[in-house]
């Protein structure tokens, strides 16, 4: 076990599986010089210009282009910076990397990662603070990873490198600098397996990326009156962990769904909607979701914290909760 | 003046082009018939037949070998055959059927041949361009010895990824030909009335891959071009062919394509470019009757790949749930 930030994680991860694999590259604008926020960071000296590609501001490019590669033979690392901006490239990722596999009757795989950095991160207003995963939960063929813990992030980063398809990968911009503890040896971790961050018998609250460092805050403040808020992490939003879910509100009886991102049509919708479906007579309470108004995302740091799920948001629903 | 003049009849290779010839008749019957069952719906959706524009297909295919890779269009049959697809493999294709190139998933707009690299039509305009790039890209961090040859239609040139993909060709040095079919339309809309500035070869030029244009109904001048060029890109240089051409039917087998003049079609007519090599072929000594026979096996061969194909099985519709990715359940939540 070792004690390492989120970013370095990250950075291992990479470096751990280019050593293991000659054809895993990474390309993406200034990777030459570490990336936009430093996750590839050193890794030019070992792998070369070549293995860690700079590339033209050229999203549509980068992410075509990778498509072209993972389907002779490479395992390409797309950076795209900010989830925003991979938004110049959906058709490269939804119409093409997603479908080809399965438009081809099979003739080929699209082993490719993309990583999208998302959400609120110091006042970066309406273009770089989004939170896009559900977009992605949405498209057959596309695995979507949302790790929120440096061990998660080595991991499911190692994992996104081995599959065989496309992979989202959703760094949460504001976990960078975050510390944990990170297994030594080859951590791979299995999509779809949430992590029960706290165990709790009243309620349960299901969450990913940054929310579930805010969801177990509230939890915290929770136990101290009395109630025991079981925390879930789901660390991969396709495939999700049905199973751990509907375990965990069979017990409690109760769910508390929070996110990041905008609530209306969020992923949380689809946890609400597969609890209230298959256990309607358990709930002793109506499923809730939590997540940001329909606005977009300001610059002042008071417009901005209006959609900011806080911690203090999240124990006044779960007490709401319990109440009924 | 297009470059790459055609070869005189004298000195000829019959043979290159006699096989050149065999392919343009293979495509065309494909079509025909391809046409032929979607008036009879037994061909579903839309497709895009490439009628006219055999030259180029057999032209540039024909320099290429088997593991060098291709990346199509929505209009794509001739290329695909010319690659060296098996046809009937792709008329059950067209026909949705069990045995088709992609089992009966694409069909004809995303028609794909991985087995001797032809890695897909596509359905978005330009969109072949990005991962055409790519997979010359992989070519190059390989070290292979292959080349990359990307078609696509003028209308292509107006979307983002001509600009990107032809850029990325640029600064990487890879190996791969770009060949725009000018054919002059976009859909149902002259492309020049939608294009600013002098076209595909200019904007080519101006990224800094040198073009080159040709007579794309001449399919000994698109052959030399091709050859030339091919031999380019495989070394390195990213190179870019304007291959002027016309497409003789609509857009889609069901476009009656009114938005031309009759006197048109008719005169383009004239420039087939089959036609056109046979003329060169019988000027070049190679007899009538091998040629006659050369186009009624093409004729009789996709005769019996329609007949084949409309006896096939549909796909088994658990193949529904296939190969969308190896890891979760594609029904959970579904009706
Ligand atoms: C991105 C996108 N926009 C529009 C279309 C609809 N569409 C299909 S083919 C076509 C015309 C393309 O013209 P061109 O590139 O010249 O090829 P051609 O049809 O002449 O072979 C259009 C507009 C599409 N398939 N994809």
């Amino acid at each position: 076990m070792a004690v390492m930030t989120y970013i370095d994680a990250s950075r291992q991860a990479v470096a751990e599986e280019m050593r293991r694999d000659p054809m895993v590259w990474a390309v993406g604008e200034d990777l030459g010089r570490g990336g936009v926020f430093g996750q590839y960071k050193g890794l030019v000296d070992e792998f070369g210009p070549d293995r860690i590609s700079d590339a033209p501001i050229s999203e549509s490019c980068i992410m075509g282009a990778a498509v072209g590669a993972a389907m002779t033979g490479t395992r390409p690392i797309v950076e795209m910076r900010f989830s925003d901006f991979a938004l110049c490239a959906v058709d490269e990722l939804v119409n093409q990397a997603a479908k080809a596999r399965y438009m081809f009757g099979g003739q080929t795989r699209v082993p490719l990662v993309v990583r999208e950095p998302i959400g609120m991160w110091r006042s970066s207003a309406a273009q770089h603070s989004q939170s896009l995963e559900a977009w992605y939960a949405h498209i057959p063929g596309l695995v979507v990873a949302v790790p929120s813990t440096p061990a998660d992030n080595r991991a499911l980063l190692k994992a996104a490198i081995r599959c065989d398809d496309p992979v989202v990968f959703m760094e949460h911009k504001n976990l960078w600098a975050l510390g944990g503890d990170v297994p030594d040896g080859d951590d791979v971790a299995e999509f779809g397996k949430a992590r029960a961050v706290r165990e709790g018998k009243d309620l349960t609250i299901v969450s990913w990326s940054a929310a579930v460092h805010t969801a177990t805050e509230a939890a915290t403040t929770l136990a101290g009156e009395g109630i025991e808020a079981e925390v879930l992490d789901l660390r991969t939003l396709w495939p999700w962990d049905k199973d751990a879910v509907l375990a965990s509100v069979e017990r409690t009886g109760r769910l508390l769904v929070v996110q990041e991102a905008v609530s209306v049509a969020g992923f949380g919708a689809e946890v609400a909607a597969t609890v209230a479906e298959n256990l309607h007579p358990a709930l002793k309470a109506p499923v809730k979701r939590l997540g940001a108004p329909r606005i977009p995302i300001s610059y002042a740091p008071v417009l901005e914290d209006q959609v900011r799920i806080t911690a203090d948001a999240i124990a006044a629903a779960a007490r709401g909760l319990v109440k009924t | 003046m297009p470059a790459g003049q055609s070869s005189s009849a004298s000195n000829l290779d019959r043979e290159r082009y006699v096989a050149r010839f065999r392919e343009m008749c293979r495509i065309r019957e494909f079509e025909t018939a391809a046409i032929a069952a979607s008036n009879e719906k037994l061909v579903l959706g839309a497709i895009h037949p490439s009628i006219g524009q055999e030259a180029v297909a057999a032209g540039v295919c024909g320099n290429l070998r088997r593991d060098d890779i291709i990346l199509s269009t929505h209009r794509g049959h001739g290329h695909t055959m010319a690659k060296g697809a098996d046809a009937l493999a792709m008329m059950r294709e067209l026909f949705g059927r069990a045995g088709g190139t992609s089992q009966g998933k694409g069909g004809s707009m995303h028609i794909a041949d991985f087995s001797v690299g032809m890695l897909g039509a596509n359905g978005v305009v330009a969109a072949n361009i990005n991962i055409a790039a790519g997979a010359a890209h992989a070519i190059k961090l390989k070290g292979e010895d292959k080349v990359v040859v990307c078609f696509f239609g003028d209308g292509a040139i107006n979307r983002g990824p001509f600009l990107e993909g032809l850029n990325w060709a640029g600064v990487f040095k890879l190996p791969i030909l770009f060949v725009c079919e000018d054919n002059g339309f976009a859909a149902t809309t002259r492309t020049k009335a939608m294009t600013s500035g002098d076209g595909p070869a200019a904007r080519a030029d101006s990224i800094g891959i040198k073009s080159e244009t040709v007579d794309g109904n001449d399919i000994a001048a698109v052959d030399e071009i091709a050859s030339e060029l091919i031999d380019e890109a495989r070394r390195g240089t990213p190179r870019f062919l304007v291959a002027r051409t016309y497409r003789l039917t609509g857009h889609t087998s069901s476009d009656p394509a009114p938005y031309r003049p009759a006197d048109e079609v008719k005169e383009r007519w004239l420039n087939d470019p089959i036609e056109n090599c046979r003329q060169m072929l019988l000027t070049a000594g190679v007899d009538e009757s091998e040629l006659s026979a050369i186009a009624e096996a093409a004729a009789k061969e996709m005769k019996d790949a329609y007949e084949t194909a409309k006896a096939s099985d549909w796909p088994e519709k658990d193949l529904a749930y296939v190969d969308v990715q190896d890891i979760g359940d594609p029904r959970g939540g579904a009706f």
